[in-house]
Formats: C-alpha cells, structure tokens, sequence
C-alpha cells in the first residue's frame, strides 16, 4: 500500500465529482470511510474502561502489606493475597518442570531430527489441537489423572494442569526458534566434524536461547493469568502453602472467589489483585518481545 | 527409526560422544510421542470417568433438559444450547467489528503510527485474563445490561427475544463480554488475510475508477474471505471454550429461555461451578459435559485450521 495508490484512489473521487452519480459514490465512500474509522476507535472504549477501573479500584487497598499477609475472612477487612501469589508461582513453576524439557525436546526431534518424518507431522497437528482446547478442559484433564487418584485439590494437580496448557505453546514458539537458526551455522559445525548432538547444543540452541525464552515467557504469562484450570484442581486456600499436596490458592482463583462475595471490601480486594495478576502479565509478555527483539550479533 | 541421520558407516570408531548422539535422539523422539500421546490421554482421562454416565444417560443426555444434582439425574441440553447460542451472538457483534479494524489496519486512512497504537491495544486485549473480563463485566456490563435490558423488555418485551425480567447477570451480558474477547483472534487472522492480497488487484481496480470502498467490497474482501472465514470459525472455536468470563456474567441456570436477557448456561461454565463440590454420578455427568465440550472445540478448530490451510493455499496461487 504505497501512497501512489492511495493518490490514485483519492483522484479517482475528485476528478468526477462532478457528475452527480460521482458524487453519491464519492459520499458512499466518505461514509464507509468514517464508520470504519470510528467503529475502531470505539473498541478502545472497553480496553480504556478495563484499565481504568482496574487502576480505580485497584490501587486504594494497594499496600506492601498485600503481598505479605494472608486473605481476610469474609466480612472481615485487612490482609492481602501473599499466599495466592505464592500458590500462582509454585504452580507456574511446576507447570514450567514438566512442558519445557518436553515442549523444547518434541521441537528438537520435529526440526533438527526428522522435519518430514510423520511422527514429526503428528506432533505438529497435535500442538495446533492443543492450543484450541478450553483451558478449562486442561484442568478436567488434571482432575481426572491427580485429584481423583490423590483424593485432593493440590499444587501438583493444578501445575499439571497449567502444564498441558503451556506445552503447545512452548513447543511451537520453540519450533519457530529454531528454525529461525540460519541452516550455514549447522553446516559450518558439520563441517568441523561434529556431532548432530555437538551441532544441537553448542551451535544451534544457543542461537535459539533468546527465542525459545521468549516462547517460555509467554507461556509463563498466559498460565498466570489463568482461572479454569486450577479453579477444581488447586481450589484455594486461606493459608501459606506447606505441602505440594494440599489445596493451594492462587491470585485468579482469588478474583473469582472474591468477585462473588457479598462484601465490599472483598471486592475491592479482587480489584487489587487484578491490578498485581494484570501487571505481573503484561510485564512478562512485554520483557518476553523485548527479549525476542534484541538485536541479533 | 529409519529417519535416524547419524548413523554412521560401518566401521567407524563409535566415541563416546558418538554414542551420546543416540541417546539424545532417543530422548527427543520419547518426549514427541509422549507430546502426541497426550491429546489421546487427555481424552482417556475424560471418557473413563466419564462413562458410567455416558452408560446411564446414552445419548439422552444431549435431549434431557433437566441437570438435577439432587435427585442424580443429568441432562445437558440447555447448556448444549447456551454454548452455542452465547458464542454465536459474540460472533455475529465482533464479526463486523473485526472485519472494520482489520480493514483499518490494512488501509491508509491514518499514519502508520496511529494503526500500530490500535493495533498493539487490540493485542492487549487479547492478553488481559479471562477473571478480570469477569470483574469487569460484573462491574460495567451487568448495569448497563440491566438498565437497557429493562427499557428493552418494557417496549419490545412482547418479542420473546426480549421478554424480562432483565435479571443483568444473562445471556446478552455474556455474549457482550464475549464478543470483546474473540474480537482481537478476528482481527488478527482477518488482517493477515488482507494484508497478502496482491497490490496488483487493488491498483487494477482504481485504474478502472473504482472508489476505495468499491475496491474494498468488490475486490480485496472477496479475495480475503476464505481467511475470514477461517477466522470466523477458530474465533466460535474460542468462544465456546471460553469458561470464567461467561462463568462469573451468565448466571449459570440450566433454564432454557427463549429470552437473552434471562439467565442461562454454558458446558464450561457448568463445568466450571460444579466440578469443585461434585460427588459420584455428578463428577461422571460432568465428565460426559467435558467430553462433548472437548469434541465441539477440537471438531470446529479443526475445521478452522483446514480453512485457514486451503485459504493460505489459494491466496498463493494469485500472487
């Protein structure tokens, strides 16, 4: 779209715009012009109303103390959501121990291995499935393999949880990352006589580190910010965690639970932790591009 | 394993990073069957408990209307029903939307500067958690929902699509909020679509005086829809999974309304109620609901992703 087509399709409108038959044509195109135009600056309305409500309500009861103190009882006012934000990272972290190593290895195999083989293909098609599946059936999947063979809401349950929710994702940013890695390094590592293993991890992963962080970040944001999949399989608790294998809570499940309590003050609670799991995510997604953009040697 | 690279002819000395090689290969190739042995095991896990209801309600469940956890008797249809309904409506009011950013994106109406600020503000929507859409909702939309919804049923409630009472926490609250979720996968998927249409057709179509918008409407849309098609269909994919959001602004009732301002009720927000006090013959039902949430969505996606491939395909061809 270069300005030429642009001059070309304005002259169009002017040079005619005296036969009146023109001239509806040229008010039909001011008129779709301006619709356009204004429906996509009315979208901003919501976002603006979402950020300014969760700033609004949100930074009234926003203190240190929040993120070192326990949740109030219903009723009651004080305290904060230390433990939620604990219970949120403990989870993330565990989702983290079982989709990277698998997610990264799957991508190795796909791209440096065998890109045609049709198990290669299958992990593709799979991926894609994956990443369209209701978050909330993730955390089906966990009830049903944990929590029903554990017989209770856990850390565990809800990292597995998390953890099949952030494997499409980091197994197909890692895919790109690595074929984002220019095919002459491998040759020149080939080259010198080395090994497909040597290549993989002294040449090819390296180049793709930033890359492959930034997949992993992304991932790390998307599981924060989610409810559905620990809501039956953390559930929530009101204490600091002391075991992997008891309820745990975590800020989302904090949100919703507060959002549906009759008391001002909960709610209000639920404001600020939006604005900390809203902040926590848009810092990861936005220190994840930065990574991905720095510049390359 | 035939696709096996490294192998090396024989004779040649195997050292032990030689060796090491295979192991590696092994190890990866392990972590790929497992990555596609998870989808069958995710759905493993929600047939087995699932199937002594699948055994006592068969296929009833999807005609039965009445969920009654008292009296253990489970019937999944309004939630069928709801799932479906909510998603198209989001559908049918993000669908123009989309289409008119994506447009805007694409065209030069305004400097690139300002495009790239909408743009990166429709990303973020799409990176704000499904909870705080719920919050809001409860906070923004549910007011404004029962406010209008009140005028609505007072002078079109004799349409049963608007009969009240506007309870707020309904269908059309629902819809709105989802609507704003989908909207940002619309856009980009639709942008995408227009952005590979060739240069060539657009001047093609000035040099014959067409206006902007009859270009628009008569050559650069006709030859994006197949990506906005799929863009439809993975954007209803989305909207049918989507769980807290509809969960927290529906009302979660298993009554069937012809109304959209009555309360109703999705699979995931059924499940998402439920499955935390659930005991015996419930977490079986709700198991059965899981299944046929996860069938819906993997059926349409994969529709979607099949549209998107022969779109990508087509579009190539004319460039």
């Amino acid at each position: 779209m270069t300005t030429a087509t642009f001059a070309i399709g304005f002259a169009t409108g002017i040079l005619r715009a005296t036969d009146p038959r023109s001239k509806a044509r040229m008010l039909r195109n001011n008129f779709w012009t301006f619709l356009c135009i204004s429906l996509s600056f009315l979208t901003l309305i919501p976002l603006f109303s979402i950020v300014y409500l969760v700033l609004q309500k949100g930074i009234p009861l926003l203190k240190p103390s929040v993120f070192t103190q326990l949740p109030p009882a219903p009723g009651l006012t004080g305290g904060g959501f230390g433990n939620a934000i604990q219970g949120t990272a403990v989870m993330v972290f565990i989702a983290l121990l079982f989709s990277t190593p698998l997610g990264v290895l799957s991508a190795i195999y796909i791209n440096e291995y065998s890109p045609k083989a049709r198990l290669s293909n299958a992990v593709r098609f799979v991926a894609k499935l994956l990443t369209g599946i209701p978050s909330i059936i993730c955390g089906v999947f966990a009830f049903s393999v944990v929590v029903l063979s554990t017989g209770t809401a856990s850390a565990i349950a809800g990292g597995v949880a998390l953890a099949v929710l952030t494997l499409p994702t980091i197994l197909l940013t890692t895919e790109q990352a690595l074929l984002g890695v220019p095919k002459a390094l491998r040759e020149a590592s080939y080259g010198l006589g080395a090994t497909n293993f040597q290549t993989i991890f002294r040449v090819v992963l390296p180049e793709a580190l930033p890359a492959i962080m930034t997949g992993i970040m992304l991932a790390v944001a998307r599981a924060a910010g989610e409810t559905a999949p620990v809501l039956f399989t953390a559930a929530f608790n009101q204490y600091w965690l002391k075991s992997l294998m008891e309820p745990t809570g975590s800020l989302s499940v904090l949100i919703y639970n507060f959002s549906t309590l009759p008391y001002d003050y909960q709610i209000q609670m639920a404001w600020t932790a939006s604005l900390v799991l809203v902040a926590l995510v848009t810092l990861t997604n936005i220190t994840a591009q930065l990574v991905f953009s720095r510049p390359k040697r | 394993m035939s696709d096996n690279e490294t192998t090396k002819p024989d004779g040649m000395k195997i050292t032990g990073s030689r060796r090491r090689v295979d192991l590696f290969l092994v190890l990866t190739w392990l972590a790929s069957a497992v990555a596609v042995l998870s989808l069958l095991w995710i759905l493993e896990s929600i047939v087995t408990p699932a199937w002594p209801a699948i055994q006592k309600t068969g296929l009833g469940f999807f005609t039965s209307t009445i969920w009654d956890v008292n009296r253990d008797r489970y019937g999944a249809m309004p939630f069928v029903i709801g799932t479906a309904v909510s998603s198209l409506i989001a559908l049918i009011i993000a669908l123009p939307l989309g289409i008119f950013i994506a447009l805007f994106l694409s065209e030069n109406f305004l400097p690139l500067a300002i495009r790239q600020v909408i743009r990166f503000v429709v990303e973020l929507l799409a990176a704000i958690p499904s909870v705080v859409y719920g919050l809001w909702g409860i906070a923004v939309v549910i007011p404004i929902v029962q406010q209008f919804g009140g005028y609505l049923s007072e002078y079109l409630g004799f349409i049963p699509l608007f009969s009240g009472p506007a309870t707020g926490n309904s269908m059309l609250t629902a819809s709105l909020v989802l609507a704003l979720m989908v909207l940002p996968t619309i856009t980009a998927i639709s942008r995408t679509a227009l952005v590979v249409v060739p240069h060539t057709l657009r001047e093609g179509s000035y040099a014959i005086g067409a206006t902007r918008w009859e270009t628009i409407f008569r050559v650069l849309l006709p030859t994006a829809a197949p990506g906005i098609v799929a863009a439809t269909i993975l954007a209803f994919g989305r909207a049918m999974g989507e769980t807290m959001a509809v969960a927290m602004l529906i009302g979660n009732s298993s009554r069937l309304s012809w109304s959209l301002l009555s309360p109703a009720g999705t699979l995931a927000g059924l499940l998402a109620n439920q499955f935390g006090e659930a005991q015996g013959l419930q977490i079986s039902a709700l198991m059965y609901a899981a299944l046929a949430l996860v069938l819906l969505t993997l059926f349409v996606n994969m529709t979607g992703e099949a549209v998107l491939r022969r779109a990508e395909k087509a579009t190539a061809g004319i460039r």
